[in-house]
């Protein structure tokens, strides 16, 4: 019996062809609707591309919304807890999105593409809120997310392959701008946005000139030490970054069924994407009432004492309480630290408080635990100045 | 005059690691370095428009992770990437590849000898086990054992625990490891001469030994001991080159408030009633201190700028006596492409790591001859690797620089000093063994740097170009290191002390001695110990 392509239980993206023909380990996870690589060949490898060179992502399962019509930034504006009023054709924006009750139904980049035409990128599905929201605005909301297809090409020489892919002032492009260019007889949207933490674009473009497109980029980012990467790369360097993720840092409000599991912007450690100079907001009334009243929680980043990740670990007090627990933990190559993002009952999670990790790990088939002391560092682990710097080095 | 607390010679990388934990204790230090430039041996120049080299150590695995993460040396652009592969190129054209992948290398191993794949696995074993009982001592002083200071005993008694927590086995295998040749060693576990060959030039390099000289076996733990992120033995480029780690290093210091001065060569340390003042420079200026740090070698530091009426004669005799002998040469050379192989595809993988063209030990063996005999090996061991495949930093894009090592190369010929005449003899000597398994590579050298004992010495200041400041056998490791009763970093005059690679535990950028000699410093002074603690591997 055979499957009918739209039957399976994953689907291929545009790439499929390239990336399955580099894929050495054949590990691969399901992304959404689509199935993607988890590590092509040698992890620290595909680490150090995105550290040291330009690595490559298939970002085609990102969940993506054209939204177009003279009220798209009205309504953008009354969407996202951030001001979009700033959001010119040309730049893109991060924010996050809640519910009534203040609590994040997602994060994600808004894309303003043309006059009256922008792009939503989100981790989750959405178009029941985003049409919800768009009552008595005159805009349009469609799901494109099998209709573009994206590239993330992300490191030190990512700017130099791209000019040697003959995209001309490219390196002029400013973090979170974007600027269109002829390829393949169609256009391609160069952003240099990114999940890394580090100098890097997204190439965006039509799934018919994929292929042409990854061939373009590999052939032009040989002598800059390209590679391709999957999932687990990516998320060491967006832990580093201090990024977070919805479904792993965060449960999306929407699928919320426990009471206490949503989270708002400042229980995220996102308190500047809030501002509550413009008069309304999804989750504006209950965002201001907890300003007043405070938070349940804090969102940390946490220096760890020793080597060893505290992955799912427990948070204690000087007091042996549990206070919290960590969401994503790893040892990060760049930093040089044991590095942790956590979620913290308040009010603890204080730049002087006294807490713990309690990390368990395996020697030999005999598993051990210890606690570990933790700091709480503001900002990212790793920040490199190429992060910001236009035009970028060469390197 | 200003006086500081503290004056460090030699501007390495222990030097500068212990300076900037002396400066982290606020003190106010000052580092002075002869060459124009810092780094020591730890050290990257351009030579060639375009071209950047790691002119002496090329690779690090040996770095104490604990002082990379205390001294956020991430925050100052340091980075180490670990590169895997490796490849011995072989007379009969075919080779032997050192995947990092257990299957791989089992797969590979097994074209050799089926019975060889296998054993490897318990050779891996053996080795950690050696590794796991050395690696929690690289971060801690070591003891006196004729010395009933409650310190020295606890420290000793330490040591037995850790060994005896292994099982009483171990202490057999540890004994004949620390003792045994790296040739014997391996013998008994393989049967394929490449698969030794391959693995027995991590006993040698630096050391003026033979695969089959007792003592090479530990060399080989020497290179094993190290971690990139963890993965013990692995080894790794700092972007940049190994300039990188010192400017690293430097900067930190200096955010501690910490002073550096380059073109301030040492003539002496000043001595008077018993106890360090301070130093004179070869251009006359003096410094003052009650502390001094010596990052030199033990004969340079002994012999060189102090003065034998200063020092006890049981000093002088053990400096004079110190093994230093030189036996190791280096190129580095700017190409214009990547070299072609007989052997495999271009830009194979296998290519990313250290490569090798010596497919026996018997071969190697003789290549050793030849140093004893005075002169070059005119079939030489080499450690060559082209970080540029990697790193983007070093070399414009397309083009790549190339390392080599070279084993063996002794510090004089023949007895007499080198001339340059030699020195170039020497170089084609290397590239024509390259020659033989490349078609290509001759006629991409854009330019190379040739560099013997004899430069080493003068440029570096390591004697007889020894790049461990020291030979790393038993009689002169641990608490022998550099010599009985002066291996707690204290040099035998009040307020001296020793910081390099001369000292426990050893060569290799690793700052571990810098860091351990600090924390004596400190202890000494009274002062609050900014040093970190191990990491552990339980």
């Amino acid at each position: 019996m055979t499957v009918r392509e739209a039957d399976k239980r994953v689907l291929q993206t545009p790439f499929h062809s390239r990336t399955s023909a580099l894929c050495e380990t054949n590990l691969w996870s399901p992304w959404k609707a689509y199935t993607v690589v988890d590590c092509y060949s040698v992890l620290t490898n595909e680490y150090f591309a995105i550290r040291n060179a330009t690595a490559v992502f298939d970002l085609t399962p990102m969940t993506k919304y054209r939204i177009t019509g003279k009220d798209g930034l009205a309504y953008l504006d009354k969407l996202m807890t951030r001001k979009m009023g700033k959001l010119s054709p040309g730049r893109v924006m991060y924010s996050v999105w809640c519910n009534d009750l203040g609590h994040v139904l997602d994060d994600g980049t808004v894309f303003h593409l043309k006059e009256n035409h922008w792009r939503l990128c989100s981790q989750e599905r959405h178009l029941d809120w985003l049409l919800a929201t768009a009552m008595g605005f005159d805009v349009d909301i469609d799901d494109e997310t099998d209709d573009v297809t994206g590239l993330a090409v992300q490191g030190p020489t990512s700017c130099q392959t791209l000019k040697t892919m003959n995209l001309q002032g490219v390196e002029n492009l400013k973090p979170f701008q974007l600027k269109y260019f002829p390829f393949d007889g169609t256009e391609l949207m160069v952003s240099r946005t990114g999940f890394t933490g580090d100098l890097g674009y997204e190439l965006w473009i039509a799934p018919a000139h994929a292929e042409t497109l990854w061939d373009a980029l590999f052939a032009a980012g040989k002598p800059y030490g390209i590679l391709p990467i999957g999932t687990h790369a990516l998320d060491i360097v967006r832990i580093e970054a201090g990024f977070i993720q919805a479904g792993v840092d965060f449960v999306p409000a929407l699928e919320v069924v426990r009471a206490g599991r949503g989270r708002s912007p400042f229980e995220l450690g996102l308190d500047w994407l809030v501002q509550f100079d413009k008069p309304v907001f999804n989750g504006r009334k209950a965002l201001l009432e907890e300003k007043e009243k405070g938070s349940r929680y804090r969102f940390v980043r946490l220096d760890v004492e020793g080597n060893k990740p505290a992955n799912e670990s427990f948070i204690y007090n000087g007091k042996k309480e549990i206070v919290g627990h960590v969401t994503s933990a790893t040892w990060s190559p760049s930093a040089k630290m044991n590095i942790a993002l956590a979620s913290l009952d308040m009010p603890w999670g204080r730049t002087d408080d006294e807490i713990y990790t309690e990390v368990y790990y395996n020697r030999e088939l005999q598993w051990n635990r210890l606690m570990a002391r933790c700091r709480v560092v503001g900002g990212a682990f790793f920040d490199p100045p190429r992060r910001r710097k236009t035009p970028p080095l060469n390197y | 005059m200003k006086k500081y607390d503290a004056i460090v010679i030699g501007a390495g990388h222990n030097g500068l690691t212990n300076a900037a934990y002396l400066a982290k204790a606020g003190l106010d230090v000052l580092v002075l370095e002869k060459n124009p430039y810092i780094g020591g041996a730890t050290v990257s120049r351009s030579l060639y428009e375009g071209w950047t080299y790691s002119n002496c150590s090329y690779v690090c695995s040996l770095f104490r992770p604990e002082i990379y993460r205390d001294l956020e040396l991430a925050r100052y652009g340091l980075q180490i990437i670990p590169y895997e592969g490796g490849i011995t190129f072989m007379k009969n054209g075919d080779y032997f590849g050192n995947y990092a992948d257990d299957e791989r290398h089992h797969r590979e191993i097994a074209r050799h000898s089926k019975r060889d794949a296998n054993a490897y696995h318990r050779y891996t074993a053996d080795v950690s086990r050696q590794t796991r009982l050395i690696r929690p001592f690289m971060m801690r002083t070591p003891p006196d054992p004729t010395s009933f200071k409650p310190r020295d005993v606890m420290e000793l008694i330490y040591i037995i625990k850790t060994y005896w927590d292994l099982g009483e086995e171990i202490l057999y295998d540890t004994i004949r490891f620390w003792t045994m040749s790296v040739g014997d060693f391996l013998d008994e576990y393989f049967e394929s001469s490449i698969i030794k060959a391959h693995l027995a030039g991590a006993g040698i390099i630096g050391t003026a030994l033979g695969v089959y000289s007792p003592g090479t076996a530990y060399v080989l733990l020497h290179h094993y001991m190290g971690d990139v992120d963890g993965t013990i033995g692995a080894w790794g480029f700092a972007r940049g080159g190994m300039g990188s780690i010192a400017k690293a290093l430097a900067d930190a210091f200096q955010s501690f408030g910490g002073e550096i001065k380059v073109d301030a060569g040492v003539d002496k340390i000043l001595v008077s009633n018993g106890r360090v003042k301070g130093v004179v420079l070869e251009n006359g200026d003096e410094y003052h201190a009650n502390t001094v740090v010596s990052n030199l070698d033990p004969k340079r530091t002994f012999l060189k700028i102090m003065e034998e009426k200063d020092l006890p004669a049981d000093v002088v005799k053990k400096a004079k006596n110190f093994k230093i002998r030189g036996s190791s040469g280096k190129l580095n050379i700017s190409l214009d492409g990547m070299p072609s192989f007989y052997a495999i595809p271009k830009d194979h993988e296998l290519l990313k790591a250290d490569f090798h063209f010596i497919d026996s030990m018997e071969r190697m063996e003789r290549a050793y001859d030849d140093w004893k005999n005075g002169t070059w090996s005119k079939d030489p061991y080499l450690d060559t690797l082209i970080p540029t495949q990697v790193d983007p930093t070093m070399a414009p894009p397309g083009k790549h620089m190339m390392t080599i090592f070279v084993q063996y190369c002794p510090p004089k010929v023949e007895g007499k000093d080198w001339t340059d005449e030699q020195r170039d003899a020497f170089g084609k000597t290397v590239i024509d063994q390259i020659s033989e398994y490349s078609p290509d590579f001759k006629d991409l050298i854009l330019h190379a740097e040739i560099r013997t004992p004899r430069e080493m010495e003068n440029e570096v200041g390591l004697t007889e170009g020894n790049i461990f400041h020291g030979e790393l056998t038993m009689d002169q490791l641990l608490f022998n290191r550099p010599f009985p009763g002066y291996a707690q970093y204290r040099g035998p005059v009040k307020g001296m002390y020793m910081s390099g690679s001369g000292t426990h535990p050893g060569g290799g950028v690793m700052g571990a001695p810098g860091a351990n000699s600090a924390k004596e410093i400190l202890r000494d002074l009274r002062r609050k110990n900014t040093v970190p603690e191990a990491f552990s591997d339980e």
